[in-house]
């Protein structure tokens, strides 16, 4: 697959932002995941997110690991740099690039293998050191690049496309993030625009490290012996194709339900995911609560959605650090370098 | 017969045992009085209790490498006792607390005891028994200095500055010192046929370790970004850095810090965190050693085919991990020069001196950025944690940062068309941008490979192979713009290699050779890739001796696989029993291959 870039024709009626700019100005070229994949959900919502604020599309600095979601920032912002780092290490990466330029909008993309399996210690510690950025995973308890073993968010029991079970317990990104002081954490799920877009927005305003987990279902992996989805049905209906280059195209997979109600959804295996969305008089600024609700609902077999918990008042790393406004990549000689006369006081010092 | 300003002393201590601070003293006041000495911990990988030996070489002839055999020993540490004793060369003398008399199997009829009954003549002086024990270090500097003829006045001026602002700590202090003194002028046969004298050899100089001058390097160097990972003996890099960085880089209006320092949670995170920076166009480093360096190589080829500057400052120790992590060797050079998977190679700088520290250091982000990729200070514990002497620092303000290639938004607008990986200049290097840098020109995604020139993702065999000849391209550029070798003597067939802290004894080692009619020319090699002027040198002489702390003669290595040498014509000298290389060791090796192979020696005929 090679660049595609998107025709540059407005639609004449698409609606301008307060910087005079249309949602397109906000994208990237084509994407080159599968049809119907939740990650290409979510970068649409980061796009919506951004035009709706009316950010610069140039001042971010897209950050991201290894894997299926860690492509999707070159789908996203076009007008910004992107980083396609190293597997499980974007944290480190983003930890970097925001000291270098506090002014730049940071968003990590992430997956659940990069983030909840190689990458864990990284999360941990960039979650504890409160870098501000917005940090998303697209979690979608596959690998899907290396074609479908479990990731480490996968629940216990549910099978393989070889039919196999997971026999380890799954890690929830969400009761971590909250455990470790995350001062935003939020979850939502990759089809429901009405939810992600605002949750997206509020991470990117929000002051210190956001984090949302955003269910993204794998329509090409999440699949089994017997499903119509699987490899196996393609295969045995298609003499055209290779088993390895193709992928049954999907229906994206969108929800729109209530605050404080509850939603089935159909997954590209046939499994059904029971959302479950915060209702809005939940208390947001109460993390304990916040850690007990998710672990509660999801011992009755249902994933909490919404914004769990957020500190407006957070301080971010360079707070913690006592930096200087002004970015540190613009500092030059005269800030940086101390002078002779200094270093001759330096080297009495030594004799 | 007295001996003046020419031996060595070895300290033997308990771990934790507040010797170092009397022991530098003792240094230090040799180096104020004007004589050359270094000085070398040789420490165990431990907090407290176990055995620590402090070396100081006093030599009026300037040689600051290590010396084999010992002159003065003085024994503090029962547990080693023996083999300190034994350590002791026919003739030389051993000073030790004879409160508890020497036991009759330890005595050596070649060498002069000294006893001193340091724990009897405190215990009415001192009753705190943690002061004691602590004093007891100073005592016997004070005994010293009358056996020696230090100048006892630099020692208590010493005293003084050190203890500034804790003036309750003075007066015991030399209270300890004139007991330890007073006793040697009554009892013990003072001087000694070791003595020292007052000399002018140290000019200018600075004793310095080069952990501290690789920090100050980096300050001036314009860092701002130091993100690490707690390793023996890189640790006092980045911790120095911090402690500069607070006096020296903090806004003097508001109060704020212009650098950000991050304790990472391990390597693979302190080398990301560089490399985040470095993208986002501030200078950032990172210090470690060896395991570090394993821990780093993913990210180090990242950097290299993704063009991030990047420096590291590798502080190299005895592998592997649970080897020797307080002992000094050169093991890392082949891998930090290739570290990595695919085809990578590194810039490496090997600084010999603290001022080389200094200097290769604030460099280093100059070449990152020139080059953007990363570049590795290979430096050693012997190197890094010793006091050394070295010539001062010195400062340029007209000096600018050299940025390297970058493209501001005017720059952009300027331009037709943006291209990250395009070789315009036939350099092997492109431009780059800052993210942020304009609404709508410049930006770029930044992926390892699988992109074109305009960086647009491509799987194209062409696009890889050219993109990859272009990287060959900016590694001979690197070559032309590391520094120089460093080359001496001229005319003789035969030369000798070597870099990084081999150079501290090479001077003693050549006149070693010289005595018995062996002449070398010496080249030093500082930075790889390496110089055309390597290769000529290499060339112009029949062989050539290659230094290597290390095993496997990874300098050899190098010189052999980058240059397409004939490995016959390198002869390799080694050592790495994680003590520094003496002289004693190059002379021993170089002499014995003119043996072995019959080679013509000139001894000058004397009349």
């Amino acid at each position: 697959m090679t660049f595609v870039a998107k025709p540059r024709v407005h639609h004449p009626k698409l609606p301008i932002n307060e910087i005079g700019l249309t949602r397109r100005d906000y994208e990237g070229p084509v994407s080159t995941l599968c049809a119907g994949c939740g990650h290409d959900s979510v970068s649409a919502a980061i796009v919506a997110a951004c035009a709706e604020l009316s950010l610069p599309p140039h001042k971010f600095a897209k950050i991201s690991g290894i894997g299926c979601s860690s492509k999707t920032p070159s789908y996203f912002l076009s007008k910004s740099h992107g980083f396609n780092s190293v597997h499980g290490r974007m944290p480190s990466v983003a930890t970097g690039a925001n000291l270098a330029n506090r002014e730049l909008y940071c968003i990590g993309v992430s997956g659940d293998g990069d983030t909840a399996s190689i990458g864990l210690g990284q999360f941990a510690h960039i979650v504890r050191r409160r870098i501000n950025m917005l940090y998303i995973v697209d979690n979608n308890g596959t690998y899907g690049l290396t074609k479908g073993q479990f990731s480490a968010t996968n629940d216990k029991g549910s099978t393989s496309k070889k039919g196999s079970p997971n026999l380890y317990e799954p890690i929830d990104l969400v009761s971590m993030a909250l455990q470790i002081g995350a001062s935003f954490v939020a979850r939502s799920f990759s089809g429901d625009k009405k939810q992600l877009v605002p949750l997206i927005k509020a991470g990117l305003m929000h002051k210190g490290f956001a984090f949302i987990d955003v269910i993204s279902p794998c329509v090409a992996f999440n699949n089994h012996q017997g499903s119509t989805k699987s490899y196996e049905y393609v295969r045995d209906h298609s003499e055209t194709v290779t088993v390895s280059d193709y992928f049954q195209p999907h229906d994206e997979i969108t929800v729109d339900y209530d605050p404080g109600s509850s939603e089935d959804v159909k997954m590209p295996d046939g499994s059904t995911l029971r959302l479950h969305k915060l209702d809005r008089d939940f208390d947001v600024h109460d993390r304990v609560n916040a850690l007990n609700y998710v672990q509660k609902r999801q011992a009755e077999g249902e994933v909490v959605t919404g914004l769990l918990y957020v500190d407006p008042d957070a301080s971010d790393c360079h707070e913690i650090l006592d930096t200087v406004q002004r970015p540190l990549n613009e500092l030059g000689e005269a800030e940086l370098c101390p002078g002779n006369a200094a270093l001759h006081a330096i080297n009495d010092s030594f004799r | 017969m007295t001996t003046y300003n020419d031996f060595v002393i070895r300290f033997a201590n308990v771990n934790g045992s507040g010797s170092a601070s009397a022991n530098g003293m003792f240094a230090k006041a040799l180096f104020r009085m004007g004589i050359p000495v270094s000085t070398r911990n040789i420490f165990p990988s431990n907090i407290q209790g176990l055995p620590t030996w402090f070396e100081v070489r006093v030599s009026d002839k300037g040689y600051l490498g290590r010396r084999e055999g010992v002159d003065i020993m003085v024994a503090m540490n029962a547990e080693t006792f023996e083999e300190d004793v034994a350590a002791v060369k026919p003739g030389g003398f051993l000073l030790f607390d004879n409160t508890k008399a020497l036991a009759l199997n330890l005595k050596r009829s070649d060498i002069t005891e000294i006893g001193i009954p340091l724990t009897d003549l405190l215990l009415p002086v001192f009753t705190d028994i943690k002061q004691r024990g602590l004093f007891k270090n100073i005592t016997y500097l004070g005994a010293l200095a009358a056996l020696l003829n230090i100048e006892f006045d630099v020692i208590t001026g010493m005293v003084s500055t050190q203890y500034a602002g804790k003036d309750a700590l003075i007066a015991p202090n030399i209270r300890a010192l004139e007991i330890g003194r007073e006793y040697a002028r009554q009892y013990l046969p003072c001087p000694l046929p070791f003595q020292v004298r007052r000399m002018d050899a140290n000019g200018d100089r600075i004793m310095v370790d080069g952990n501290a001058a690789a920090a100050i390097g980096a300050l001036y160097g314009g860092a701002t970004v130091c993100a690490w990972y707690p390793i023996t003996p890189s640790t006092s890099v980045a911790e120095s850095f911090e402690q500069y960085a607070n006096k020296l880089r903090v806004d003097p209006d508001c109060g704020r810090r212009r650098f950000a320092v991050i304790q990472a949670e391990d390597e693979l995170s302190a080398i990301g965190i560089v490399i985040g920076a470095g993208w986002n166009g501030a200078r950032s480093f990172t210090a470690t050693s060896g395991p570090g360096i394993s821990l780093m190589s993913e990210f180090l080829g990242l950097a290299y085919f993704a063009e991030i500057p990047a420096v590291v400052m590798d502080i190299q120790r005895a592998g592997p991990s649970t080897g020797m992590p307080t002992r000094t060797q050169q093991a890392d050079l082949l891998s930090a020069a290739y570290a990595s998977h695919g085809d990578t190679r590194h810039v490496l700088l090997f600084p010999s001196t603290p001022k080389e520290c200094f200097e290769f250091a604030a460099q280093a982000f100059d070449l990152a950025d020139r080059l953007q990729t990363p570049v590795l200070l290979m430096s050693d514990l012997e190197l890094g944690m010793n006091d050394n002497l070295s010539e001062p620092f010195a400062w340029d303000d007209t000096r600018a940062y050299d940025r390297g290639k970058v493209l501001d938004a005017d720059d952009l607008d300027r331009i037709e068309r943006f291209g990250r990986y395009l070789d315009v200049d036939g350099d092997g290097i492109g431009y780059r941008t800052y993210p942020g840098t304009h609404p709508t020109k410049g930006a770029f995604f930044t992926r390892g490979t699988s992109r074109d020139e305009y960086a647009r993702y491509t799987e194209s065999p062409e696009a890889y192979v050219q993109n990859m000849d272009r990287l060959l391209k900016k590694w001979k550029t690197a070559a032309t713009l590391v520094p120089k070798a460093e080359i001496g003597g001229s005319g003789h067939r035969a030369g000798i290699l070597f870099y990084g802290t081999s150079a501290l004894p090479m001077q003693e080692a050549l006149d070693l050779l010289t005595e018995e009619g062996i002449h070398l020319d010496t080249l030093r090699v500082r930075g790889f890739p390496f110089g055309a002027e390597v290769y000529q040198f290499i060339d112009a002489h029949d062989f050539v001796f290659v230094v290597d702390q290390n095993r496997d003669a990874q300098m050899k290595t190098l010189l052999v696989t980058e240059g397409g040498l004939d490995p016959a014509t390198l002869i390799s000298v080694l050592y790495f029993g994680g003590l520094s290389i003496s002289a004693d060791t190059i002379q021993a090796q170089v002499s014995e291959y003119f043996t072995e192979q019959k080679l013509p020696r000139l001894t000058e005929v004397k009349s």
